[in-house]
């Protein structure tokens, strides 16, 4: 049995779910500032 | 640590070392990835799976270390009501509960050519799942205590309390029969050979640099949306 389609089905996983949470992270965290900074703007 | 109590100290150290965290841990990780991909031997028991170690060991460590850092969180915030520990806490707890289920992919993945089965109901398997259910169950309860404008006492207790996972965890190897390996790695010294060793020590530095980032980039969040809270409540008063 070939080990290198587990290899990649691994590498794949890690890499997809890692980049998916600082991504979404990062996303998140530039909506909440401009939020912040939006709204102490138009006080 | 008292002196980062305040959110706006906090957040003049957390702005820079956000991208210095992020940037060195990716760049980190795709080089010891490489490493462990093209540059180092197959095992001579394990051939080319041991492979998956690389990004295997980094997650379990950081699955651990997630939950031990929502404890800890959970400690200060319960005695000594520090301002920034509830936030780190919620902050912490998604990236621990992403890399304890990254953990137990790449391990299926790993057991089914090494072993020849995805998965067996041993004690550390079990007790890694667990570990990921324990975070589900802390991220609903926290959710709600948010929603019901909760003080989070209830989520920091429940952390203290599924701390008592982790050396269950650490030690089902000892205590029971299993499939999984034992320690290869102690504070005495090492089993593995220094050309799998670099890669795989490089690869936990670089996720802990990432999972640090993100944390740092949740916290951010956490403490922006806790001020335009603030400010919405006082404009409604």
């Amino acid at each position: 049995m070939s080990h290198w389609p587990f290899i990649a089905g691994a590498y794949a996983v890690t890499l997809v779910a890692t980049v998916g949470l600082v991504v979404a992270s990062y996303a998140a965290m530039r909506r909440a500032e401009r939020e912040a900074g939006t709204r102490r703007d138009s006080r | 640590m008292h002196a980062f109590a305040n959110p706006a100290r906090f957040l003049k150290l957390a702005r820079p070392l956000t991208a210095w965290l992020g940037w060195g841990g990716g760049l980190l990780v795709a080089l010891a990835l490489l490493d462990g991909l093209v540059l180092a031997p197959r095992d001579y028991l394990q051939g080319e799976s041991v492979r998956i170690l690389y990004v295997h060991v980094p997650a379990a460590w950081l699955g651990m270390g997630g939950w031990a850092a929502l404890a800890a969180a959970s400690l200060m915030q319960l005695v000594w009501r520090h301002p920034l520990a509830a936030i780190a806490a919620r902050a912490v707890a998604v990236p621990g509960a992403v890399f304890t289920a990254i953990c137990l992919a790449t391990g299926s993945l790993w057991g089914r050519p090494t072993w020849g089965t995805w998965w067996q109901w041993d004690g550390r398997m079990t007790s890694m799942l667990v570990l990921l259910f324990l975070y589900a169950g802390w991220i609903a309860l926290a959710e709600a205590e948010r929603e019901r404008s909760g003080d989070g006492r209830l989520a920091a207790i429940f952390g203290l309390v599924g701390a008592v996972n982790l050396p269950v965890i650490h030690y089902s190897v000892l205590w029971w029969r299993s499939l999984h390996q034992g320690q290869s790695i102690g504070l005495t010294g090492t089993t593995i050979d220094p050309a799998m060793l670099w890669p795989l020590l490089g690869s936990a530095l670089g996720f802990t640099l990432l999972f640090a980032a993100v944390v740092l980039m949740r916290m951010r969040a956490l403490l922006a949306r806790q001020k335009v809270e603030a400010r919405l409540r006082r404009l409604a008063a």
